[in-house]
């Protein structure tokens, strides 16, 4: 740096009077409590977390270096590959069928009077506020093979219905219905981009002469695919980090003696014993950029695909 | 004509889909006033009404020290993300100064971060200065705001009109001033939809709870629910009308703030698809 060219040296110093000024100690001030928690709570933490992926740290020894050997054994590990698998089956269920159910609700919404859209909202949005581990507990009670009122209600109709909680084929399936139950928060999110539609835009379109399918495909879905993307996104972050439902369900102290089938098994809660039942510091710390990296790239795949359906008003 | 018959099939689907998510709080009640053999009758007037399970529940665990650890713990997150996130997203709203920009990128990049990245040497913070058993892990890293938050209020303030500010300035008001006596009232309803919505994230937090807390006496609500279904349910004693008691006693507090403060949750969450 003995060389500054000299606008990129005015540009400097320009930048370093704004510093000076009041104003710009005054701003980071203001900034200060989140730059201060980034330094601590996530930057050193995700250096850390890289640095101890490659030790064998147990908490109660000192770290020995070990290389690249935890993310060999993550390949290696059976329990890696069926909570890995658990968690990407679950997700890809329960996110088409929130976002097609919540859609579906929320168009049923939109075309009800007023005074019942307030009570059909309020009664949605009752499973949102109810903590996880309680659906977790309720799961177990609802989907209880033989005496389980989900399993009642489909005899009435004459189906004998699965072992919801043992049955390895039918535990996913029945987490995804449990968490359907909370779909209300995502009917809210349409509910106001559907409100957001303006009016003109149909009746433009049933003068052209547009079916009512038509002017869902061609209106609706391009005006709301603002929302529609940004629950794509968020609710597959939240699935591939299931933890509090399944968790209460299936595992904890006592229970995970009585349920011996891996098949709710999700990514964090291998991540949680690791970490915190055997003090696999180091190997949990390789899951957990494991995990880091399957969201970023789930996320940049996503925002891709974004680009082509996503329509943004006045780009 | 058909437009009317249209409202009414709507209605009904809307009126038969509601009773699927109502029942199962109603199932839950009902249940938890039985008997333990009654339990699973599915029957939804109890036979026999047990109010005993709620007696019971006090006795076989210490229930009201979990409730009140809840609320200490869930008004301390409130609080302090709330004022924390606003003071940051004022300087983010009010101010022009170098790196803004690359700043707030960074702050929406790090919603996209998952918590379990940084689980692990987040405790081992806690753990060296001699606090991971304790419960102030669940709430102190809220003091310094979070993304999400930080995001929603700077949406609020730039809808400020900038002269209120100017005006302030030139009368020789403080910039602590301009955010206390004049952005804060004037966000009011903002700050509580994100209190709130903190609250409820508190209330209903497992993972954390799970990670640090070790003595029963310092359990929240859905750690000791937890410990409950682990003692009473399915692997051990079997006393299914205890877990449920325990379940209601979790749920009903949210459902109470949720009926107070409705239209705030709403709000907060159709601002959510604005962002979108």
């Amino acid at each position: 740096m003995s060389t500054v060219l000299p606008e990129q040296g005015s540009r400097i110093r320009s930048w370093v009077t704004g510093f000076r000024r009041r104003e710009t100690l005054a701003a980071y001030g203001f900034l200060s409590p989140w730059i201060i928690g980034f330094l601590v709570f996530m930057a050193a933490p995700m250096i850390a977390s890289l640095v101890l992926s490659l030790t064998d740290y147990d908490a109660l020894r000192p770290a020995n270096f070990v290389g690249m050997s935890n993310y060999q054994q993550l390949l290696l590990d059976p329990k890696v590959r069926v909570s890995l698998a658990n968690t990407l089956i679950y997700t890809v269920m329960m996110v088409p069928g929130t976002m097609v159910i919540a859609l579906a609700l929320a168009l049923l919404l939109a075309k009800v009077g007023r005074r019942s859209v307030g009570f059909f909202r309020t009664v949605f949005y009752l499973p949102v506020v109810t903590p996880k581990v309680a659906v977790g507990v309720l799961f177990l009670l609802l989907f209880n093979g033989q005496v389980g009122l989900i399993n009642s209600a489909l005899s009435l109709v004459g189906i004998h219905g699965p072992q919801w909680s043992t049955d390895p084929l039918w535990v996913k399936p029945g987490l995804v219905l449990m968490h359907l139950w909370a779909v209300g928060g995502t009917v809210v999110i349409y509910l106001a981009a559907l409100k957001n539609v303006p009016r003109d835009l149909y009746e433009a379109a049933t003068i052209d002469g547009a079916s009512a399918w038509q002017r869902f495909r061609r209106v609706t879905l391009p005006m709301i695919s603002g929302a529609l993307f940004f629950t794509f996104i968020v609710e597959t972050i939240a699935g591939l980090q299931t933890f509090d439902e399944a968790y209460a369900a299936f595992y904890g102290s006592a229970a995970s003696a009585t349920y011996s089938s891996d098949a709710a098994l999700f990514y964090l809660i291998y991540l949680f014993q690791q970490a915190f039942q055997f003090l696999h510091l180091g190997y949990a710390s390789a899951m957990a950029w494991l995990l880091f990296i399957v969201i970023i790239v789930i996320t940049a795949i996503q925002v891709r695909l974004s680009r082509r359906f996503v329509y943004y008003e006045g780009r | 004509m058909s437009a009317k018959r249209d409202r009414i099939l709507f209605w009904v689907i809307l009126t038969a889909v509601s009773v699927l998510f109502v029942y199962p709080f109603l199932w839950l009640i009902s249940a938890s006033l039985k008997p333990r053999d009654q339990v699973f009758d599915n029957v939804l007037i109890p036979t026999t009404w047990a109010p005993g399970n709620y007696v019971s529940i006090w006795q076989v665990a210490p229930v009201l020290s979990w409730f009140v650890n809840s609320v200490v713990v869930a008004i301390a997150a409130a609080l302090t993300v709330t004022v924390a996130s606003a003071v940051v997203a004022f300087g983010f709203a009010y101010f022009r100064f170098p790196g803004r920009n690359a700043l707030f990128g960074l702050v929406l990049a790090t919603m996209m971060l998952p918590g379990a990245a940084t689980m692990i040497p987040v405790y081992l913070i806690w753990n060296s200065v001699g606090l991971a058993t304790t419960q102030v892990p669940l709430w102190a890293a809220n003091l310094f705001g979070s993304a999400f938050y930080i995001f929603l209020l700077r949406q609020f303030f730039l809808g400020l009109p900038r002269e209120l500010f100017e005006a302030a300035r030139i009368d020789g008001a403080s910039y602590w001033t301009l955010f206390w006596r004049i952005a804060v009232p004037l966000c009011r309803p903002a700050l509580i939809v994100v209190a709130i919505f903190e609250l409820k994230a508190s209330w209903s937090d497992l993972l954390k709870p799970l990670i640090y807390l070790r003595d029963p006496a310092l359990y929240t609500l859905p750690r000791g629910l937890k410990a409950i279904s682990d003692q009473f349910g399915q692997a051990g004693e079997q006393r299914w009308e205890i877990v449920l008691a325990g379940s209601v006693v979790t749920i009903v507090p949210m459902i109470v703030i949720f009926f107070l403060a409705q239209r705030h949750f709403v709000e907060g969450i159709a601002t959510q698809a604005r962002k979108g």
